[in-house]
């Protein structure tokens, strides 16, 4: 798959020689409190490897571990279990004062009782650089978060969007290792937010640090992530690039997280030029290219809306084709998006996009033919 | 009516304030003017004069009450700072009990705990007997009657007024921050000197205000702790006042030593209230 092949290129530039020391490793972290009395793990062990320079993401929702994770390779947290690795270097038993990552906080954390340019001079204090170069640093730094002339403001003073930047030049002006984002986006309105998203990725481009994001947006991943790990219940259900993620959901998880996603089970019936085919009512069928399959095994397939067509007439042979009704049609603006009923009382969501020649093809109520091609089905497991 | 509701709201308490705090005072400015005596009554004659007299017979006194507060208030932030420390950031789910603990105290009448005090540091008491006995201070040791005893007593009954305004002033430092200056590679020392400290400085600010101003003018203390070498303002007062009936000379005493006071505080509040005061402890 070319598309495989390009997520690979971007996260491992081209290096001859040995390869390069990843900026994290995470080697079967777990995190475990002690709760009422009942030891609660929320991280059940997770063994990952972030690349220099890489935009990475975890993804989940609350709950799944995602900011117990990035708090211990901040070294906020201490494992229970395992080892958090810095360029090749243990930081498990390091305190987070001494190392080489930086933290955006999803609130912030500012300083409130200093100014812009105290704030983002702190780290560079503590750690004794030269005045002048502090000065240059700062200066610069404030430049790139587009926050220059604004030194003098203090934080309470300033928007949401603008507390943001200052959080991210504070962090960055340090020239971390690696840089780790909690939720930074999370107190914003949707308009700014996509606006920060681009501007956090010109500006990770710009410096070329490694990004550690966490978010339970998938939106927000999918935009701007070399790769993700999607996280549930303290442990990675799939670590892959946005376009695998989405195009290829590994789990029933992932698939109902990312995105809309149907879910169709049933029994595979019989296996036809390395098909499975399962049998969905009298006369509908469902195409499956991937794993092998024997007739008889009970298998879940994913599809999402968007890869499925909707037609009254009977789709042509060699594409997965159900027979439902319409339950519920809603307009979108960009596309519509049609509720449809299987047989099996099974609901099938499909978006058809509005394009130029389009005129609506179905109406609540309709008895409706579904169809998509075999690889656009994904077995996720029976 | 509408208009009016936020005026109504301050209505009830203005008045009390008014009837009870600027009525008498007005009435106490009159009297320090006046002459006489309590037998052939008094008269006013607006003589000013006596402010000089007062302050100049006992100007010891005046002193000794600004120095015994402000010892007691140093002794107090020091004792009251590391409590609420504890209570802010270890107290856990238990806060609210420890609050309550230091707020104990003033279940019991102020008068009786001070007396107390009397029993335990006692020339034979709880406290010196054993140690006596023990041959660890000699026979002729007292507490009673001393300074130490006075600024004891002073921070021992005032101290909740420190704790408290700190506590709360502890509370409010968001512990994200605390992370943040740990993550930008302060030490917890220099996490607490540059970013906690800095940031519970109006809880100390508070917290002197509402302590050192009742301590310099306290007599309680004085009056069953201390001897005559540790006369304070307020027993002066109180002896004006009640014993002597020189109604003239206590009032003039007590505004002078409000005068006093207030000037004091907003010299403090000048120097130490101000923003630079916290960019300087934060660099």
């Amino acid at each position: 798959m070319t598309e495989t092949q390009a997520d690979v290129e971007a996260v491992a530039p081209a290096a001859s020689g040995p390869p390069p020391v990843p900026a994290i490793e995470l080697d079967g972290v777990v995190k475990e409190y002690l709760a009422h009395g009942e030891v609660v793990q929320a991280v059940k062990g997770v063994t990952l490897t972030i690349a220099e320079g890489e935009f990475f993401s975890l993804l989940g929702p609350s709950g799944c571990g995602k900011t117990t994770t990035m708090r211990m390779i901040a070294g906020f947290e201490d494992p229970s279990r395992g080892t958090v690795r810095l360029h090749g270097q243990d930081v498990t038993d390091v305190p987070p004062n001494k190392r080489d990552v930086n933290m955006v906080f999803q609130s912030y954390a500012l300083f409130p009782h200093m100014n812009v340019w105290e704030n983002v001079a702190f780290g560079l204090r503590r750690k004794k650089v030269p005045d002048a170069e502090i000065r240059r640093r700062v200066g610069e730094m404030l430049e790139i978060v587009d926050l220059g002339g604004r030194e003098k403001r203090r934080p309470r003073e300033m928007s949401g969007g603008q507390q943001q930047r200052v959080a991210l030049a504070r962090a960055l002006v340090n020239r971390p290792r690696a840089l780790l984002l909690d939720e930074p986006l999370g107190a914003l309105d949707l308009k700014l937010r996509q606006a920060m998203q681009i501007e956090l990725k010109r500006i990770q481009r710009e410096v070329g640090i490694t990004f550690v994001y966490v978010t339970h947006d998938q939106s927000e991943a999918l935009t701007m992530s070399d790769r993700i790990a999607v996280m549930n219940d303290g442990l990675v259900e799939q670590l892959a690039s946005p376009r695998e993620i989405y195009e290829r959901p590994a789990t029933a998880f992932v698939a109902g997280f990312i995105g809309t996603s149907n879910l169709i089970s049933g029994t595979v019936d019989r296996v036809e030029d390395g098909c499975a085919v399962l049998r969905l009512g009298d006369d509908g069928r469902v195409l499956a290219e991937e794993g092998a399959h024997r007739a008889g095994d009970a298998i879940a397939v994913t599809v999402r809306p968007e890869k499925v067509m909707i037609s009254t007439d009977e789709p042509a042979a060699g594409l997965s084709a159900v027979r439902g009704t319409v339950a519920e049609v809603v307009y979108l603006g960009l596309y519509n998006s049609y509720a449809v009923r299987l047989p099996g009382g099974t609901e099938v969501t499909v978006f058809q996009q509005n394009a130029l020649d389009s005129t609506s093809t179905a109406e609540r109520g309709d008895a409706v033919w579904l169809s998509w091609r075999p690889q656009h089905s994904y077995v996720i497991g029976s | 009516m509408k208009r009016f509701a936020p005026y109504l709201l301050i209505l009830p308490g203005g008045l009390w304030l008014a009837i009870f705090l600027v009525v008498p005072m007005v009435f106490m400015a009159s009297v320090s003017t006046q002459e006489g005596d309590v037998v052939n009554g008094f008269v006013q004659t607006f003589n000013l004069s006596i402010y000089g007299d007062v302050l100049s017979q006992y100007g010891t006194q005046f002193l000794r009450s600004a120095g015994y507060g402000l010892v007691a208030t140093v002794v107090s932030i020091v004792l009251a700072y590391p409590m609420a420390y504890w209570i802010a950031f270890r107290g856990g789910s238990r806060k609210s009990t420890y609050l309550l603990l230091v707020l104990l105290p003033f279940f019991v009448s102020f008068v009786l705990r001070t007396v107390s005090w009397k029993f335990l540091l006692a020339d034979n008491g709880l406290l010196l007997s054993p140690l006596k006995s023990l041959g660890l201070v000699p026979a002729d040791f007292h507490v009673l009657q001393t300074t130490v005893a006075v600024i004891g007593g002073l921070v021992y009954n005032y101290l909740p007024f420190m704790i408290l305004p700190i506590y709360v002033a502890l509370e409010r430092v968001d512990p994200r921050v605390v992370e943040a200056a740990q993550d930008l590679y302060a030490a917890r020392r220099q996490a607490f000197t540059k970013v906690v400290l800095p940031l519970s400085l109006p809880g100390v600010f508070a917290g002197v205000l509402m302590t050192f101003v009742p301590m310099t003018a306290d007599y309680v203390n004085a009056e069953i702790l201390g001897g005559p070498a540790n006369t304070m303002i307020g027993n002066i007062i109180q002896s004006r006042f009640l014993v002597n009936n020189d109604y003239p000379s206590a009032a003039a005493l007590s505004f002078a030593l409000m005068a006093a006071m207030l000037i004091g505080i907003f010299a403090y509040a000048r120097a130490l209230g101000t923003e630079n005061v916290l960019e300087a402890a934060a660099r």
